[in-house]
């Protein structure tokens, strides 16, 4: 046995093991408990969800027919811009749930033990740029098994911010709160492109040829995601709006720019929400990461340990909850990434109980808070240096 | 004729043009996916049927009729669908035969399920399912019916709620009013709670060319309970000469295909069976037999060392991730057998159960579609 502390913990090896199998105790049991219950919520938030969607869209429709040229009474910039706004936010909305609640869930297998064929890891599409299958390799597989471990999971910095001391410093990361807005705005496009493939091609260890049949795959679904939101939409109100113009003084451009505006602030609100959500999972301040020597042939305790360390909840009420996903109990979703996500505030206060007693600390604070340091942290590690959380970690 | 019109070709292409486009509208997911909202009948992404009515046939067993959604196809007499259930929030899928003849005007069509003891599936659909309720259900399938053009006498044997192809079968050939010489031996434990007893023996009241032979196995006493050649001769004395439609349970059909197989009769014999067995769970998991069925490959396993490891063992390379069971890139189907969950011990046996080879070993034996 090595003196070298694998995990920056004062824990015992003994108890390490412990607390992994108080941990699992707490899955088993929870898992055993799935029911009716659950399927009726997942069911009940996917029609809400697709209903929103709908809704939402019709809404924004419904606006141009308050175009200043009309020749009613309630015609007007004010009064389409306001409605326009009402549906641009339920179609914010309903993509804020279908990427956070239902899809990232889903395609985490969490649903999987309906067995229902509607929601199912491996046939489920998302609404968003990025293909399923190649998010949940790079989210499933790297990210959740190498948690905040350098070098390893892809998701430390997304390759291009520093987001811990641990990573060495250059000159490159001076321009990172840049990034960090730019990849605000432009999380769908970055998630999207978020493959240690490309990152290869910038590197030089592969050729573009390479990896041309994966970027004709994404390729394909971001064309499928543009021709909706840009094409199919705004060109269905400009056809309908040609016969209009002609009794009505509003031309087709117009309308087809409004709805396609429309629809792209619907998903820059999506974009920046789960940016906000997603950045307060593993950036926030005294959250812990790894080098790849700690985490070798790690137990399942040391896992657990890990994904504890690595992770920081949101505090907030449930509708909070709900609209991030339930990745505001990111500690929980690490712990147990394939438990139903509708379960994570029962477990939180289990699981917080139990890193209590083990003086283990339990990274959980408001969204002010939190968000707040993870920029603060971004500022602070563009330039050299920085501070580590405190070792041992304790509550 | 109860044989489907083939659907016109070109008004499908034709929709199936403008559903392309409105899909469109929807990516990634298809217009279906939002009509379902308004009614789960015009889906056509998936086929779901409305429970219309409820008719309890016997104390424990039950007729309900149901009216299907979009794209549903007429069945044959005597073929059977499956119909997925959600149970306690997981889904489960069993077949039940058609019980009614396709002649129907209503566009409509009824199963008849019997609760079994200790059956969750039906006795949810026995005890629970209400009128108004939707449930899943595939296009009708099998090939256990009388053929359209050869004239035939059938002889049906049955046993329980394995009336139900026979019923379908004579249900159409008297509503097309060409039922043919028919002999029927029906197995039930009493004469009250025989399913559709009541129509069987008026139809044997009514119609000249069939004859009924109820046997009730509670009633009678040892051998004449059950199925024997003797009765068999007794009840049918020119059986060698007619095809014989059986459905029943497995002890009855193994007695039949013994019957016919001696008389050299096999090929008038037709069986449909209406339970897949589950593998039992063994004792004590000590390993046994791994099929890779995709693979065409067998090779003997442990009931330690996980599944992954044996298949890449064994040369071969599925989809993986973690190795520890959370990313489930390693998911795989299980065609037959048993396997446990290295992490809870919990057995898994249903065929077409999602099992992650990465954290499971197998426990006897198993076959898997990898």
């Amino acid at each position: 046995m090595s003196t070298k502390r694998p995990l920056p913990v004062d824990l015992t090896e003994d108890q390490i093991d412990e607390f992994g199998r108080e941990m699992d105790a707490i899955y088993y049991e929870t898992l055993e408990s799935r029911g009716e219950k659950d399927r009726l919520y997942i069911l009940r938030l996917i029609r809400i969800q697709r209903s929103m969607a709908l809704f939402g869209r019709l809404v924004i429709y419904a606006s141009l027919f308050l175009l200043p040229a009309w020749p009613h009474a309630l015609a007007g910039w004010g009064t389409t811009v306001l409605v326009m706004a009402l549906g641009v936010i339920m179609l914010g909305v309903a993509k804020i749930l279908e990427n956070m609640e239902i899809a990232h869930n889903v395609l985490h297998a969490q649903w999987d033990w309906m067995k229902d064929p509607e929601i199912q890891s491996n046939t489920w599409e998302w609404d968003n740029m990025s293909p399923s299958d190649r998010w949940m390799y790079s989210h499933n597989v790297v990210h959740h098994t190498w948690t905040n471990v350098l070098e390893k999971d892809l998701d430390v910095g997304y390759g291009i911010m520093r987001v811990t001391p641990m990573q060495p410093w250059k000159p490159a990361y001076l321009l990172q709160p840049v990034y960090f807005v730019l990849l605000m705005l432009l999380f769908e496009e970055g998630v999207s492109l978020h493959e240690q493939a490309i990152i290869d091609v910038g590197e030089g260890k592969k050729k573009p040829r390479e990896i041309l049949p994966l970027m004709k795959h994404i390729g394909q679904k971001i064309w499928g995601q543009v021709r909706k939101d840009y094409i199919m939409w705004p060109g269905l109100a400009a056809l309908v709006s040609v016969p209009i113009s002609l009794v009505v003084p509003e031309s087709p451009l117009t309308v087809f720019l409004l709805v396609a505006g429309a629809n792209f602030i619907a998903n820059i609100i999506r974009n920046i929400w789960a940016f906000v959500i997603i950045f307060c999972g593993h950036f926030p301040a005294d959250v812990y990461n790894f080098t790849e020597a700690q985490v070798e042939g790690e137990s399942r305790g040391q896992w657990y340990i890990r994904q504890l360390l690595g992770s920081a909840n949101i505090t907030g009420g449930p509708l909070f909850h709900v609209m991030s996903g339930n990745l505001s109990h990111q500690i929980e979703h690490h712990l147990f990434p394939d438990l139903c996500s509708n379960r994570y505030p029962e477990v939180a206060p289990r699981v917080k109980a139990l890193a209590d007693r083990y003086g283990l600390p339990y990274n959980s604070a408001p969204l002010w808070r939190q968000f707040g340091t993870t920029w603060l942290k971004n500022l602070r590690l563009a330039f050299p240096g920085g501070t580590l959380p405190p070792e041992p970690a304790r509550a | 004729m109860s044989t489907p019109m083939p659907e016109h070709p070109r008004t499908k292409s034709w929709l199936a043009k403008l559903a392309a486009i409105t899909d469109m509208f929807a990516y990634p997911l298809r217009t279906s996916h939002y009509v379902e909202l308004v009614n789960p009948l015009w889906s056509t992404h998936r086929l779901h049927a409305r429970v219309v009515a409820v008719w309890d046939e016997t104390q424990d067993s039950r007729t309900l009729t149901l009216k299907p959604g979009a794209h549903w196809r007429l069945h044959r007499p005597g073929q059977h669908i499956r119909v997925g259930i959600p149970v306690q929030g997981r889904h489960y899928t069993r077949t039940y035969t058609i019980s009614s003849p396709p002649e129907r005007d209503d566009g409509c069509f009824t199963i008849t399920v019997k609760k079994i003891d200790g059956g969750r599936l039906s006795h949810h659909i026995v005890r629970n399912l209400k009128v108004g309720d939707y449930v899943p259900v595939g296009l009708p399938q099998g090939d256990f019916y009388l053929p359209d053009a050869s004239p035939i006498q059938p002889l049906f044997i049955t046993a329980g709620s394995g009336i139900t192809p026979a019923m379908s079968m004579l249900r159409s050939l008297i509503q097309q009013q060409r039922l043919p010489n028919t002999t029927h031996i029906h197995y039930a434990p009493h004469e009250f709670d025989t399913i559709f007893g009541k129509e069987l023996r008026k139809l044997n009241a009514e119609q000249p060319h069939y004859r009924l032979h109820e046997v009730h196995t509670r009633k009678e006493q040892g051998n004449a309970a059950h199925f024997s050649r003797e009765r068999l001769e007794q009840f049918c004395p020119d059986w060698r000469e007619r095809d014989c439609y059986a459905c029943g349970p497995p002890g009855l059909l193994a007695a039949l295909e013994q019957t016919w197989e001696e008389a050299g009769l096999s090929q008038r014999l037709h069986i449909e069976r209406f339970r897949a067995e589950l593998a039992p769970i063994p004792d004590d998991a000590v390993g046994g037999k791994v099929r890779f069925a995709r693979s065409d490959l067998d090779v003997d396993a442990d009931g330690q060392t996980n599944l992954l490891r044996i298949a890449e063992d064994a040369g071969l390379n599925p989809p993986h991730g973690c190795r520890m069971g959370i990313c489930h890139t390693c998911n795989t189907t299980l065609k037959s057998g048993c396997v446990r969950d290295l992490r809870s011990g919990a057995f898994i046996n249903e065929p077409g159960a999602i099992v992650q080879v990465c954290v499971c070993a197998t426990a006897g034996d198993c076959e898997l579609d990898i």
